[in-house]
């Protein structure tokens, strides 16, 4: 029999609907899978196997009746950010210590009401503030792609857990979220597929809020296929949250394999950064090329503003994450640390209940929104993300249909690097290609485009006008037809 | 535009995040790296942009103001640290 955990959501669908494959079969692969593979990878923070096999069994009955929805028997894993009913939810913070909410996010609601089925929560960085999965209070990561000589590295965050599942098929697919690059860097690391829709295309509703401007949904899969399944049964309105879109989800897998001739890609120049690794340029010349080859136009582009939105967002999203995160005052649910007084059990209950990067981020976020600096920092950061929305719009009304860059400066990185644990700005600059799309609200997607000197995988990021994700599968499948896929090998 | 200790102190208070003095040194430093990376966006000429206010042109869906759901008070509570007959413990505010 062939190794059920090697299937893409799309093959073992076509198995599971001819009966070739049970989902109980296809579930219990993959918790011994994961069982198996957690002590090396630190991918799960709780594995589900209870839920997951009843899930299944139901998911059987429903299959062997010729019935079930999109997602039918599909094993996923599923980011700590999302509330589960009964089920760990902890972003992945100490402060949030014993967690299980009493109701689900309107994300899992969707993939559950496809027939979904969860075999555990996954590692992140703390309340998705980081951008290599060192943050977690449940520890590190690690990458299922090492370096040459062994070395250890980390996934990228702040859905690490996320990307290193998939690519070590530890799961067939996952959710993801993604504030200034948190899906797209991890998948580009570990050579998965990872897509951040356009704000508003999933509901925020029931995932823990980090940047409420910011904060997107999306799945991460082994290939662009699976991105557009997942993202279909992710994507919907909801009544619960008044800034999710009141549109239609079309269906993505359809765009998939349509030819892109005559598509318009945009090249912008301010992307080529001074001191980026020649193989990074290197990679975008080859999708440059991939796409041409395939009958697109290609044309250069300006995005003036683009080296202003890592700073802008390190205004933004620290002030949203200062308001956001005055909530856990050890009064409603989880940790608490006492005190003599009540202002001292808040101050004592957050001093030990968040982590460095996080209590970094709420201060920066306090200050900047502090009386006198307001207009000074805050605003002026939002009115300079009004002018990166606006060089977007500029290029789109120019006919651009889709914006090719790097999507990250480099391959991925050691595990303990110490010059980006000596400095926050260093690991920031991670994010430097992706958090762009956030500030402007676009979808973007990282798809798998190489690999690196150093044989890790490298990717290439498309970025779309709002509401356009099918053009964005429409044009990354292109890529992956070109590059192929990348499987690290086993061993774990 | 950079931080002094006592700032840094008082920007804790107001996060209500407890800091040790030495902590509150490190973090000084911290912090001054990334104002300082901020700082560039001085270079930039906002004379008459309008701040974001919605990434998104759309307008905000608004529902009826009726109440939709309650009754959830043991659900509400379930979580907390300290509850009793469904209402949040804290240390004493009044004496």
């Amino acid at each position: 029999m062939t190794d059920l955990t090697a299937l893409t959501i799309s093959q073992a669908r076509k198995k599971l609907r001819a009966k070739e494959i049970t989902s109980t079969e296809l579930t219990s692969a993959y918790l011994e899978a994961a069982n198996a593979a957690n002590g090396s990878l630190n991918a799960y923070v709780a594995m589900t196997d209870d839920l997951a096999l009843e899930q299944a069994k139901t998911s059987d009955a429903k299959l062997a009746q010729g019935e079930g929805g999109d997602l039918e028997g599909i094993p996923l894993g599923i980011k700590d950010l999302f509330a589960t009913k009964g089920v760990h939810t902890q972003a992945c913070s100490h402060i949030l210590d014993g967690f299980e909410p009493r109701y689900e996010s309107t994300v899992t609601r969707n993939l559950f009401d496809d027939g979904a089925v969860m075999i555990g929560k996954l590692n992140m960085d703390e309340f998705a503030m980081g951008s290599s999965n060192e943050t977690s209070y449940y520890g590190a990561v690690t990458n299922p792609w090492r370096g040459g000589d062994g070395t250890k590295l980390v996934p990228g965050g702040s859905s690490g857990g996320s990307a290193s599942a998939v690519a070590a098929h530890i799961c067939a697919g996952a959710t993801a979220t993604d504030t200034g690059g948190s899906i797209r860097q991890p998948a580009a690391f570990t050579g998965t597929v990872g897509i951040k829709p356009t704000y508003g295309r999933c509901s925020r509703w029931g995932t823990v809020a980090f940047a409420s401007s910011l904060d997107q949904a999306g799945p991460i899969t082994r290939d662009v296929r699976d991105a557009a399944i997942m993202l279909k049964s992710m994507a919907a309105p909801d009544a619960k949250d008044t800034t999710c879109a009141d549109l239609p989800v079309p269906d993505y897998e359809a765009s998939i394999g349509k030819s892109v001739k005559g598509m318009k890609i945009g090249i912008p120049k301010e992307y080529r950064l001074e001191g980026m690794p020649e193989e990074i340029e290197q990679l975008w010349q080859k999708g440059i090329a991939m796409l041409k080859d395939a009958g697109a136009e290609i044309v250069d582009i300006s995005l003036p503003h683009t080296k202003y939105a890592l700073p802008a967002y390190y205004i933004v999203a620290p002030a949203e994450a200062s308001s956001n995160l005055a909530r856990y005052d050890g009064v409603k649910y989880g940790l608490r640390v006492d005190g003599n007084s009540i202002d001292e059990m808040y101050e004592n209950t957050r001093a030990a209940g968040f982590g460095e990067e996080v209590k970094r981020r709420i201060m920066i976020g306090t200050y900047v929104l502090s009386a006198g600096f307001y207009d000074a920092y805050y605003i002026r950061a939002q009115k300079v993300r009004t002018l990166i929305k606006q060089d977007f719009e500029t290029a789109f009304a120019q006919g651009v249909d889709t914006i090719l860059t790097p999507a990250t400066p480099s391959a991925a990185f050691a595990i303990g690097d110490k010059e980006m644990a000596s400095d926050p700005v260093k690991m920031y600059l991670n994010d430097v290609f992706t958090v762009t799309v956030n500030m402007a609200g676009l979808p973007g997607i990282s798809v798998p485009a190489g690999l690196s000197d150093a044989g890790l995988p490298l990717g290439l990021q498309l970025i779309g006008r709002p509401f356009e994700e099918g053009t964005l599968f429409q044009a990354a499948s292109v890529i992956e037809k070109a590059a192929g896929t990348f499987t690290p090998e086993k061993w774990w | 535009m950079s931080v002094d200790t006592a700032t840094v102190k008082r920007v804790a208070k107001l996060s209500r995040i407890a800091i040790t003095d030495e902590r509150a040194e490190s973090m000084r430093e911290e912090l001054n790296t990334i104002l300082g990376f901020v700082e560039q966006l001085n270079d930039v000429n906002v004379d008459g942009v309008e701040p974001m206010t919605s990434v998104v042109d759309m307008e905000m869906r608004k529902r009826v103001d009726e109440v939709n759901d309650g009754n959830m008070a043991a659900d509400v509570t379930a979580n907390a640290p300290a509850q009793e007959d469904h209402f949040f413990m804290v240390p004493k505010v009044v004496e």
